[in-house]
């Protein structure tokens, strides 16, 4: 395929990746402006990244997000690669339809929807709206994005391995701890990324299912943005977008240096 | 190998009792890995579709929850059926006299059908250019794709704001360059929800296209150009034929969630532009009008279910063709 990379496939995709990421490099670079007017350049300044640690509300739902987070990730984690496993092990069980359907529904379902029934839920079963609340809805639907990425993984996965654990005499539920799991541990570390980002980055369904005490950032980012665009928002998106920047470069990092390494391993055992 | 043959039949009554509990040990584990997925997404994604339903058959009312009758399920049979007895169709019929809310579908789907047409023309050069990419080069570009769609939804929604409005940064070029006199009024119209719509979810469309257009065997484009077919129609009459399975996976992932899209309408769309997601949203928070909401939940989830079965249909076939 090396041979007709024309200069139409190139400059389509300069042009597709400047769409992408122009509009977020101007709000970075509009974040470090003196001027109170977004979008006049008025001088380099890092004062609204200050003005931004001391804002309380702003921290204090920070840290619920951070909170929110890290449980819903690990639970949605968990649930999502048993979920996977149901999905390419299980090829033959009553109700498998209606399951793989209520795992790949969610990933589409407008977050009106998803965030109006699981409020409806929390109210017919008498559970307070707050952090509990907030945290098991966002565990339902990103558990079903683990699912997906962990099940393509266990798609490619050599069942060989497997099948010569058991046959050695080792029980399924060893089997899968000490050969299943560390063979797509990448697919499911990305999937905990993933919850983890998604969770982050949740408005409409955590609006729903929040009651107070429990503002997430994204919501009290969008109560700011509706009463007009500030620097200071600016200043609070270029972190997030630091911190999920920096995650998933790491990420890549490391799985393309386990990538290497395993290559390597192969080959010397080809040798020897 | 003899040796091992003979410590497995000596092991053999001992290990018979172990292996007989341990099957029953991972029996019961193989049914606790189906059983703990299904009785959550049971529980938490299809039982509130059941209350959704219920409560859009319910009258608003100042209370706390504000309808009525509430689901009670102290009552027993009886009051199970007496409550049953309260419920009416009369949300259903408000939505039909008011015109707002059919216009507001019907602008959603026309909305989200446009916006999904303009992500896949945005989108498929894109794709291609990747999968035509030099093979170290693709996942690095691959990774280029998926990390916008790493950062937040709401932020990404935001920038084009600066970007749109009358004084940002957009007409400011336009004017600087020359090639307006007047700022162009883009914020607060529907170009500015299509806008936000191809930007936010082109990561949709391009990596099913992506995948479908790198597993594609080139030698088939190869033979028809050595055939003599110019580069133009062999794209129509074998690339793009090949790529539909990646063309409709993409449509279906941008297609559905837009028309229930509720933070671009709202944030970029202003007031003057009509999509059933925000007018769901102000029903519930602003009207405090629950039973209204759930109604317009409803018929939105009756909107979609054709494309959702669809979307299912597509992923196991997909699912199959990998196994």
């Amino acid at each position: 395929m090396n041979t007709t990379w024309s200069r139409f496939n190139i400059t389509s995709i300069v042009l597709g990746f400047a769409f992408l990421y122009l509009p977020i490099v101007l709000l970075v670079i509009f974040s470090f402006n003196a001027s109170k007017l977004v979008t006049v350049w008025g001088g380099f300044s890092t004062k609204w990244y200050a003005s931004l640690f001391q804002n309380q509300g702003l921290m204090d739902a920070a840290w619920v997000t951070i909170r929110v987070a890290l449980v819903s990730a690990s639970v949605a984690t968990v649930l999502g690669t048993l979920a996977a496993l149901v999905l390419t092990r299980y090829t033959r069980f009553r109700g498998r339809v209606l399951f793989t359907g209520m795992v790949f529904a969610p990933l589409v379902m407008p977050e009106v929807i998803t965030g109006l029934s699981l409020l409806l839920l929390f109210v017919a079963v008498g559970l307070d709206r707050g952090f509990l609340t907030v945290t098991l809805a966002h565990i339902t639907f990103s558990m079903c994005f683990v699912a997906v990425v962990v099940q393509s993984r266990l798609l490619t996965f050599d069942r060989s391995l497997e099948e010569a654990a058991m046959d050695l005499g080792a029980p399924p539920v060893k089997t899968f701890f000490q050969i299943t799991l560390p063979v797509i541990a990448p697919a499911v570390i990305s999937g905990w990324m993933l919850a983890f980002t998604l969770s982050l980055d949740d408005l409409v369904i955590a609006s729903f299912a929040s009651g107070p005490g429990a503002t997430t950032l994204p919501m009290k980012i969008y109560s700011q943005v509706r009463l007009g665009v500030t620097p200071e928002i600016n200043a609070a998106c270029t972190i997030l977008i630091a911190i999920v920047a920096v995650g998933v470069i790491a990420a890549s990092i490391v799985n393309k240096q386990r990538e290497v390494q395993r290559r390597r391993d192969e080959q010397a055992a080809q040798r020897a | 190998m003899t040796n091992a043959a003979a410590s497995v039949s000596v092991n053999a009554p001992a290990g018979e009792n172990k292996s007989r509990l341990s099957r029953i040990i991972s029996g019961l584990a193989a049914r606790l890995v189906i059983i703990i997925p299904y009785c959550w997404l049971l529980f938490f994604f299809l039982v509130p579709f059941v209350i959704v339903f219920k409560i859009s058959l319910s009258q608003t009312a100042i209370s706390m929850p504000p309808y009525m009758p509430t689901l009670d399920l102290g009552g027993g049979i009886s009051g199970l059926l007496g409550s049953l007895k309260e419920l009416s169709f009369d949300n259903y019929l408000w939505l039909t006299e008011d015109a707002l809310y059919f216009n507001a579908y019907v602008s959603s789907v026309v909305i989200a059908g446009i916006s999904t047409v303009l992500t896949l023309l945005v989108g498929y050069p894109i794709a291609y250019g990747m999968a035509r990419a030099p093979a170290s080069l693709r996942p690095t570009l691959l990774m280029l794709v998926i990390l916008p769609f790493w950062t937040s939804f709401l932020i990404r929604v935001y920038a084009w704001i600066g970007i749109l409005k009358p004084e940002g940064l957009l007409n400011q070029f336009l004017i600087g360059v020359g090639v307006v006199s007047e700022p162009l009024i883009i914020l607060n119209t529907y170009t500015a929800i299509f806008i936000g719509i191809v930007y936010s979810y082109l990561p949709f469309m391009v990596l099913p296209l992506y995948s479908t257009l790198e597993k594609m065997d080139n030698s088939l484009i190869e033979a028809a150009n050595d055939l003599g077919c110019p580069p133009i129609s062999a794209f129509w009459k074998i690339t793009f034929p090949l790529s539909l399975p990646g063309v409709i996976a993409g449509c279906l992932l941008v297609f559905i969630p837009a028309v229930g899209e509720f933070v671009i309408p709202d944030l970029l769309g202003g007031s003057q532009t009509l999509m059933i997601g925000r007018t769901l949203w102000n029903e519930f928070f602003n009207n405090r009008d629950w039973p209204v909401a759930s109604a317009v939940a409803t018929i939105l989830l009756l909107v979609l279910v054709i494309p959702i079965v669809l979307f299912q249909h597509a992923q196991a076939k997909a699912q199959e063709q990998d196994r």
